[in-house]
């Protein structure tokens, strides 16, 4: 059987709406993934930090406060500088249209806009990770 | 109200009735009949629903004449007859000059007061420079680290005549002292102003999560606050004990009106313990409610929410000044019944909350801008929004008449249910030993979980419909409502504007005033005095907080509080 999949989920910056990450928490783990929820008012260093120590294979982050294009950046630069490039980063929040597609060219594997069914997080996670990993099975 | 005879002959009317309607059940245009909360709703509602009130004394004392207790009918003898409601936005991005602007454009709009909206970093007591801050500042709200700030957001605004509100908790009383320094610069004595002050920390603990300091120091900042204000600013609303973001969090309805409440006695008891006298506080307390998109449990709630407060002041806390029974409410349209999808419809689900807080008697209204799910609201969406209450209050009728649906079997059955359930939660919160070991214990946090992810199961599996979002969905949805933005030369604009001011500054008199609300905050005395004298040395909203974390600790949330459901 194939290892269950590990989330480590986190609020970044001085945000405290946590009604979103608690809701993709839950449907996460109703959905057979392992859930880490680190709480809020994390610096992208407590959150990399963290994703390393719990050997997750995805971050997600929830960000409302429209410091989205600070702080996804800062959680990327994190990763590499802690050679932690192989875990995938996604995220949700109040995030216009045009960041939404400049976060993804930087690396941000996928943004989640208000409205989006929590079915599609999940399926993109399963279809990610199994993707990642026949690729390392073809190397 | 009704005869006992008459209610037989209903009965039997009622039998007949139920055969011929039997027919018509076979058939269901939506899979089940339930308010927004979940609260399921019968078929039909009639005299038989409303049956205790024939009875006179059971009438005066739940239902009664508006202006009079129990207050369900409204707060006011003649309500909107005598003044509308007031139309108050909340506003707030940006610079100090940009907060400016916004508020000379909507008063010159006919608005008739100011709503003030902080970024995050004011929020949780963080100067714009702090590391913390960075990418957060005038993000969601306007920047303000010292006085300066202050004196430039309210720059040309008589603040004598105008009444102000500033939705600030955990710093409240670092902005309440700004605006008060503020008014003496212009010569206004501090007894003529007139505004809220949000300073509801017990719902930050709950739902919003800008807390700094644990809630022990929290309630004594707040009970200082109220202290003074009783003394010198005795037309201020102290406390906003908000429900708006317990419902955002993911409340219910019930759950929204039993919590705000019970945060409310947590305040009067609070007060009362440091010896305060109710009926000189009470009467400056204010709530503040959501209006969700269920339109008749939006109004029972209301009007439940002031038969309960009356009641419990009473009856309880022994107020005898009529004005500590009324419960007077702001309410704002809910932000998060909002859609991204196809957001021209946000316009419409407003229109009907804000209908919804009308009929249910609020004092003040703020109504969401269209594109709130995207970003900051528009010039234009804001404008809409506002145009949105000016078209209820003149052209609908509705504020004709005191409380019309009062009488109506549905609306008053539902409003007694309201009441009943949320009896039922204050006897859970008092058996778990009131409101602050519940928010230690993190009880009402994964309550709140629970029932936002059980709306979202819901509209996952089509059983609660959302136009836009799960049906009527267009796919390759084109967006074409322009997005506001913040320019990021905000931030470097105000931290750089915040280090000049604290170099020009008389560094003795700030100095001097740091350290003696270090002296109270570790001892006796009035906090508030302290910052007031803070604030007139231009001591920044983060040097203020930075004194209090080092004497009081910080507040983080218990792994209990932090459990998804």
């Amino acid at each position: 059987m194939d290892k269950k999949i590990r989330v480590l989920l986190a609020k970044p910056g001085l945000d405290g709406h946590d009604r979103g990450i608690k809701v993709i928490a839950a449907a996460f783990r109703d959905a057979g993934f392992e859930v880490i929820y680190t709480g809020l008012r994390q610096t992208p260093q407590m959150i990399v930090q963290a994703a390393i120590e719990e050997d997750v294979d995805a971050i997600g982050v929830s960000i409302l406060s429209g410091a989205h294009m600070t702080l996804f950046p800062a959680i990327l630069d994190e990763m590499k500088a802690k050679n932690a490039g192989d875990i995938i980063l996604f995220g949700g929040g109040i995030i216009p249209d045009d960041d939404k597609e400049e976060l993804e060219k930087l690396g941000v594997a996928k943004v989640f806009t208000p409205g989006a069914p929590t079915e599609q997080a999940i399926e993109f996670l399963k279809k990610t990770i199994a993707d990642k990993k026949s690729d390392e099975k073809i190397m | 109200m009704f005869s006992s005879k008459f209610l037989d002959k209903l009965k039997g009317r009622l039998a007949d009735w139920n055969k011929t309607a039997e027919k018509f059940r076979q058939k269901k245009s939506m899979p089940r009949f339930f308010t927004v909360s979940g609260v399921d709703i019968d078929e039909l509602y009639t005299p038989l629903n409303i049956e205790k009130y024939a009875d006179d004394e059971h009438y005066w004392n739940e239902i009664g004449l508006p202006g009079e207790y129990p207050y369900t009918r409204g707060v006011h003898h003649t309500m909107y007859r005598t003044r509308l409601w007031t139309m108050r936005q909340f506003a707030g991005m940006g610079t100090p000059s940009q907060t400016n602007e916004r508020f000379h454009y909507i008063l010159k709009q006919g608005g008739t007061g100011l709503s003030t909206a902080f970024d995050l970093p004011t929020l949780m007591g963080y100067d714009s420079d702090h590391p913390r801050s960075l990418g957060e500042v005038g993000k969601c709200g306007v920047a303000v680290d010292t006085l300066a700030d202050m004196e430039i957001i309210f720059d040309g605004i008589d603040l004598a005549e105008v009444s102000t509100s500033m939705t600030i908790n955990s710093p409240a009383s670092m902005l309440l002292a700004m605006y008060i320094a503020v008014a003496e610069k212009k010569g206004i004595p501090s007894e003529k102003l007139r505004g809220t002050l949000q300073n509801d920390i017990l719902k930050e603990y709950i739902a919003q999560k800008e807390f700094i300091f644990p809630p022990r120091p929290s309630i004594r900042l707040i009970t200082d606050m109220m202290e003074y204000c009783t003394k010198k600013v005795p037309q201020w609303n102290t406390i906003s004990i908000s429900g708006y973001h317990i419902r955002e969090a993911g409340a219910t309805a019930v759950q929204e009106l039993a919590y705000t409440l019970a945060d409310g006695f947590q305040y009067i008891e609070s007060a009362i313990e440091a010896g305060q006298d109710v009926d000189e506080f009470a009467p400056r307390l204010s709530f503040f409610f959501n209006a969700h998109s269920d339109f008749f449990e939006e109004i029972a709630k209301y009007r439940a929410a002031r038969r309960i407060y009356a009641k419990r002041m009473k009856n309880k806390y022994g107020a005898k000044n009529p004005k500590s029974w009324l419960l007077r409410f702001h309410t704002q349209t809910a932000g998060c019944s909002l859609t991204a999808q196809q957001p021209e419809n946000n316009i419409t689900r407003t229109a009907i909350q804000a209908l919804s807080a009308v009929l249910g008697g609020t004092q003040s209204l703020h109504t969401n801008a269209m594109d709130e799910t995207l970003a900051l609201p528009s010039e234009k969406a804001a404008l809409i929004a506002l145009r949105t209450q000016q078209v209820i209050a003149y052209e609908t009728g509705v504020a004709n008449t005191v409380d019309p649906l009062a009488g109506s079997y549905f609306v008053e059955a539902l409003t007694d249910k309201m009441e009943e359930e949320a009896e039922k939660i204050f006897q859970e919160i008092e058996e778990r030993d009131g409101v602050l070991e519940c928010i230690e214990q993190g009880y009402f946090q994964r309550e709140l979980a629970k029932s936002a992810y059980a709306h979202q199961t819901e509209l996952e599996t089509n059983e609660r419909v959302i136009v836009g979002v799960n049906k009527y969905v267009m796919d390759g949805e084109e967006l074409e409502i322009p997005v506001l933005r913040i320019d990021r030369a905000v931030e470097q604009e105000q931290v750089e504007f915040t280090k000049k001011i604290r170099a020009e500054r008389d560094q003795g008199r700030a100095e001097q005033a740091m350290a003696r609300l270090r002296e109270v905050a570790r001892g006796e005395g009035n906090t508030f005095e302290a910052i007031l004298e803070c604030s007139r040395a231009y001591c920044s909203v983060g040097e203020m907080c930075d004194i209090l974390r080092e004497e009081w600790g910080e507040y983080s949330e218990s792994a209990s509080a932090m459990q998804v459901s």
